[in-house]
């Protein structure tokens, strides 16, 4: 094959609970046709080598980088970004509103990576430790918060979700 | 986008060994962890991948009817440390697998990347090193198994020939069974760091707990290579359960290594933490196995 000669595939899947399909350039990083051909701009681009999280997405439940993801790879899979957090008017979810009520937010460019984070810690449904979850959270960077804040916003989302008080410091 | 020539995506294992005939200059791309970072940088740039992601054969751990635990070669860090199988006969590998990078790396990286990629530093290769894994190949002619010894050639470079890839690693019974290990990642940071040195350490004691039967260990980043320090081990057999055995088994890991001065740190530093790490890993699989010191 020449090297000017675009290769394209066909991929289909679901995105945020909906069935779609598109023809990508086998090129593509997730990051790529999830922001260009989707608009789901809250997956940013941030380092682009799986340092910061900034591009952080649900793939089948689970958290993965998408800027080191072929898009390719996305054929048949289940996929969820920030934008599917959302309630059908614009509402905030549980999680969102934790992020703004506990200052966890500054610029925000690392939430969206960092809220997909946490719904897959509190889908599991467990309760987890604070080292536990610092450690769960580590895979984010975050040049703003802190961090300590963010920490706050999941754990009493977790507490929340739990139907438990969250313990006094 | 990515600067790659071509990909070509393999749908069975037998396709992947077509695809690599076909194509011999193309390479393998399995979670793509280190193979797009370094397309990123510039190093792998305009190359032809053969993607072997969407092989879910490869995906899993198994029980052989002879006991040998069976780790498909593209299993995730994240999956291995989950498996009922792992946490049961070969807790410390998903213990050690739990330390690299941070959990969307866990959740993309995969075993077979880890050994395939010849690295010294693979958190997952000095626990394989110290349970003698081996690794099976696929390619044209069948299947070959290498132990992880062999397999290492030098800094970067494993034995895969023309054909083939790796399907999966395997660890006998004889090995694991009755051990209790420990992995030690020194690192700068906790997180989304790369261990300075990795030191893995497993123990089989005597029924009574008072002797040590046989004691395995190796390291990453303590030479070019994972490697095995087998004065150590033969020094510890056989020899009573105690602080005296853990230090000298800690002091013979000299004689084996052979770390070099990096960025990261200084040959006389990795020299020192060796130690240190031999003893700590050295103790606490002691510990876990029962034994009073
Ligand atoms: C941010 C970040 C942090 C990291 N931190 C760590 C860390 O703490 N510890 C650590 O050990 N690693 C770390 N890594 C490196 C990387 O994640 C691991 O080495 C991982 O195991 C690579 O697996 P992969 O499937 O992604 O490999 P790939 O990138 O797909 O492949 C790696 C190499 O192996 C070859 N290959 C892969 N699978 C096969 C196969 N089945 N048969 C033949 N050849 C094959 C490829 O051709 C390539 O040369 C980190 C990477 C990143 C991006
Ligand atoms: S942009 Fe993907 S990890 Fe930084
Ligand atoms: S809020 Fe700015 S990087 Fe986190």
């Amino acid at each position: 094959m020449e090297k000017h000669v675009i290769q394209y595939e066909t991929v289909r899947f679901n995105l945020n609970g909906k069935d779609v399909e598109r023809t990508v350039d086998v090129r593509a990083s997730l990051t790529d046709m999830l922001r260009n051909d989707f608009r789901m701009t809250s997956v940013k681009k941030g380092c682009e080598v799986g340092e910061c999280g900034a591009c952080n997405v649900l793939i089948d439940g689970e958290a993965f980088n998408s800027c080191i993801y072929l898009a390719v790879w996305a054929n048949g899979k289940h996929i969820r970004t920030l934008e599917g957090l959302l309630g059908p008017n614009g509402e905030l979810s549980d999680i969102q509103q934790a992020f703004v009520d506990e200052a966890a937010i500054q610029c925000g460019f690392c939430t969206p990576g960092f809220i997909l984070t946490a719904v897959e810690i509190l889908e599991s449904g467990k309760e987890y430790t604070d080292d536990e979850l610092r450690k769960l959270l580590s895979g984010h960077l975050c040049r703003c918060t802190g961090y300590e804040n963010i920490l706050r916003a999941v754990k009493k989302t977790m507490y929340r979700r739990l139907g438990k008080p969250m313990p006094e410091q | 986008m990515y600067d790659m020539k071509a990909l070509y995506q393999a749908k069975s294992v037998a396709d992947a060994v077509a695809l690599r005939l076909a194509h011999p200059e193309a390479q393998i791309i399995a979670g793509g962890s280190d193979v797009l970072v370094q397309m990123r940088e510039g190093k792998r740039a305009g190359v032809e991948l053969i993607s072997i992601y969407g092989l879910d054969e490869l995906r899993g751990v198994t029980l052989e009817d002879d006991g040998t635990l069976c780790i498909g070669s593209l299993t995730s860090f994240s999956h291995i440390t989950r498996d009922p199988l792992i946490q049961q006969h070969i807790p410390v590998l998903g213990e050690a697998v739990d330390q690299v990078g941070g959990p969307q790396i866990r959740n993309i990286g995969t075993i077979g990347g880890n050994t395939c990629n010849g690295v010294t530093s693979a958190d997952s290769a000095s626990t394989l090193f110290a349970y003698d894994a081996v690794i099976e190949l696929t390619g044209p002619e069948g299947v070959r198994r290498v132990p992880i010894q062999d397999f290492y050639i030098r800094a970067g470079k494993v034995d895969i020939r023309e054909g083939e890839i790796q399907t999966a690693i395997r660890i006998s019974r004889e090995s694991y069974e009755r051990t209790f290990g420990h992995y030690i990642k020194y690192a700068m940071r906790n997180a989304m760091d790369i261990a300075t040195l990795g030191t893995s350490v497993n123990v089989r004691l005597s029924p009574d707990g008072k002797t040590v039967e046989r004691a395995r260990v190796a390291f990453g980043v303590a030479g070019p290579v994972p490697l095995r320090a087998e004065t150590a081990e033969r020094l510890a057999e056989g020899k009573p359960v105690s602080e005296e055995t853990a230090e000298a088994f800690a002091q013979a890991v000299k004689e084996d290594i052979n770390p070099r001065d990096s960025w990261r740190a200084a040959r006389d530093f990795r020299m020192h933490i060796a130690v240190e790490s031999a003893r700590r890993a050295f103790i606490e699989a002691v510990n876990r196995a029962g034994g009073a010191l």
